[in-house]
């Protein structure tokens, strides 16, 4: 602990020891240029003693927009009158969180001239995030953000800013070009970026390939990611230069072995890869990036349901789409038209606050796929069933006389028009 | 804590101007809101007041905006049931100015 004397922020200071790099560190710093990070450090240390938190919120737009600042005041504004208002802006990040300096240097400008001169790369939502303006001057850097070519959005209950691993710009691995889709579906639905209009928060991030850099399956409602339905590319002559380097004993010990389905077996110096057994885990692609690469005939799968905790705890994506081709308009349409039929199910019959992965639960699978159109397939089971008692009602006993055949679901559609009509009686 | 008189009664307000009593609300208030708000009330932009009103006394909260757009589309044609045109008559949001104007509580706004 450090023996600063009289320190007026015993709590904090604390956050200062150990080898690594400070917020607290930084934030001190700052205070001497911008006294709102000041008070700033003395209400955490306050709330920090207390174990209380004194952000309240509220709305604050600019005009034409519903999303895009994150407004909130400190409910001790009295004591702290420089942060009394100390609002976030979102500011809408480049597919791939690629910048040039001068980009950088801009947003940096306006973040000292309208904020507390504190940026963030990226949110939780991959956004950046601007923090610390007040009413007036948050809509003025607003307004230089949006002159110098920069938009906001993505806050409320609506569509958050899309992510993207870097793709195809610098990454080999790269199974379709996750920037240029993150640019199209940004464009596509800027409208619903800008004006959320959603039961809850929606989220995309897109990953070139199943390392998923984007990390998509944990933190999104709809993660794309990069794949291919033909062989893995094997490279023989790169095959036997890496096993001369390193040993055979090494291939076996740290590829052959960890191919989590043993899928892969070494003969004479060559590998062989029983593609049909191979669940696209990456490890082997990972350890010889030279002498393996993904398959020619590439595209993308698309999963839905991934969220934080909340109404329900953590979930993991789940398949929705096994394989589509990501390159010609028509399937850039198609895309859109998917995400357009379960945003329009998911916006009529979820409840408010209910993430699309919550709401696949309460009306199950079955009827979800149903009201977006989808016809179910054997890779959408998340995992094989645990308990052996089923009951099919086509097998079922016949019911006493007059019992009515309850009917499992709970939406209907017709198939013509896609009109949907919900039971309400549970 | 602020407050506003009109016709020689006194409205009491939250610190951003919202009414603190929604019961007190008439025409009036929402016509002196709107000026606040430097907003020039039409037809359209009652309607979405009218509903916002209605939907609260039945169910004493402020509809998901879902609600609102299916219900301008219903009076006013599919064309007018988008954010886009909630945004052109409340430039601000409707959760904020509409409801403001409205007399419902503030919305608080959610990361
Ligand atoms: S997800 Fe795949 S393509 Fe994207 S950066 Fe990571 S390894 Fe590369
Ligand atoms: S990608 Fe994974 S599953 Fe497929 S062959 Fe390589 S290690 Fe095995």
């Amino acid at each position: 602990m450090s023996k600063k004397k009289e320190s007026k922020t015993p709590l904090l200071d604390d956050l200062e020891d150990g080898p690594w790099p400070s917020f607290i560190t930084d934030l001190k710093n700052l205070a001497k240029k911008k006294p709102a990070v000041g008070q700033l450090l003395g209400q955490l240390e306050q709330s920090y003693e207390e174990r209380w938190d004194h952000w309240l919120g509220t709305v604050i737009n600019t005009p034409g927009y519903g999303g895009g600042i994150i407004a909130r005041y400190s409910d001790i504004g009295n004591k702290f009158p420089d942060i009394a208002q100390f609002h976030t802006i979102r500011v809408i990040e480049p597919a791939g969180w690629v910048y040039s300096t001068d980009a950088l240097r801009q947003l940096c400008d306006i973040s000292e001239k309208y904020s507390a001169g504190i940026l963030q790369f990226h949110g939780m939502t991959g956004d950046i995030l601007m923090l610390g303006s007040n009413n007036e001057k948050t809509l003025e850097a607003a307004e230089e953000l949006m002159e110098k070519g920069w938009d906001i959005g993505g806050s409320g209950n609506g569509l958050r800013t899309l992510s993207c691993c870097i793709g195809p710009a610098y990454c080999e691995m790269a199974c379709f070009d996750t920037i240029k889709t993150t640019k199209f579906l940004t464009d596509t639905f800027i409208s619903q970026l800008h004006r959320p209009e959603f039961p809850y928060k929606f989220k995309f991030k897109l990953s070139g390939c199943p390392n998923d850099c984007a990390n998509s399956i944990q933190r999104s409602d709809m993660p794309i990611i990069g794949t291919w339905r033909d062989e893995i590319q094997v490279n023989q002559e790169e095959v036997k230069k890496f096993i001369d380097e390193k040993g055979e004993e090494y291939v076996v010990d740290n590829v052959i072995t960890r191919c989590p389905t043993k899928c892969i077996t070494l003969k004479n110096k060559k590998i062989e890869i029983d593609d049909k057994n191979c669940v696209k885990c990456m490890h082997c692609i990972n350890v010889m990036h030279k002498a393996l690469a993904p398959g020619k005939d590439r595209g993308v799968t698309i999963l839905l349901g991934g969220k934080r905790t909340l109404k329900i705890g953590d979930t993991m994506s789940s398949v929705i789409v096994p394989f589509m081709k990501l390159e010609t308009d028509e399937d850039y349409e198609k895309l859109i038209d998917l995400v357009r039929r379960i945003w329009e199910f998911w916006t009529e019959h979820g409840m408010d606050h209910e993430r699309v992965g919550e709401f696949i639960d309460r009306v199950g699978l079955g009827t979800f796929l149903d009201g977006i159109g989808l016809e179910p397939d054997p890779q959408m089971v998340r995992h094989p069933r645990t308990n052996p008692y089923i009951k099919f009602e086509e097998l079922a006993p016949p019911k006493i006389d007059g019992e009515p055949k309850v009917a499992p679901n709970v939406v209907d559609k017709e198939i013509e028009g896609r009109e949907i009509v919900v039971d309400m009686q549970k | 804590m602020g407050s506003f008189e009109l016709n020689g009664r006194t409205y009491q307000t939250d610190e951003d101007g919202y009414l603190v009593n929604i019961e007190e609300w008439s025409k009036e208030v929402g016509e002196y809101l709107a000026k606040q708000e430097e907003l020039e009330m039409t037809e359209a932009h009652w309607e979405v007041i009218n509903f916002l009103r209605e939907y609260y006394e039945e169910y004493k909260i402020a509809p998901m905006i879902k609600i609102l757009v299916k219900a301008i589309a219903k009076k006013f044609g599919s064309e007018k049931g988008n954010t886009k045109y909630l945004y052109d008559l409340y430039p601000e949001g409707p959760a904020k100015q509409a409801c403001k104007i409205a007399g419902l509580p503030k919305p608080t706004g959610c990361v």
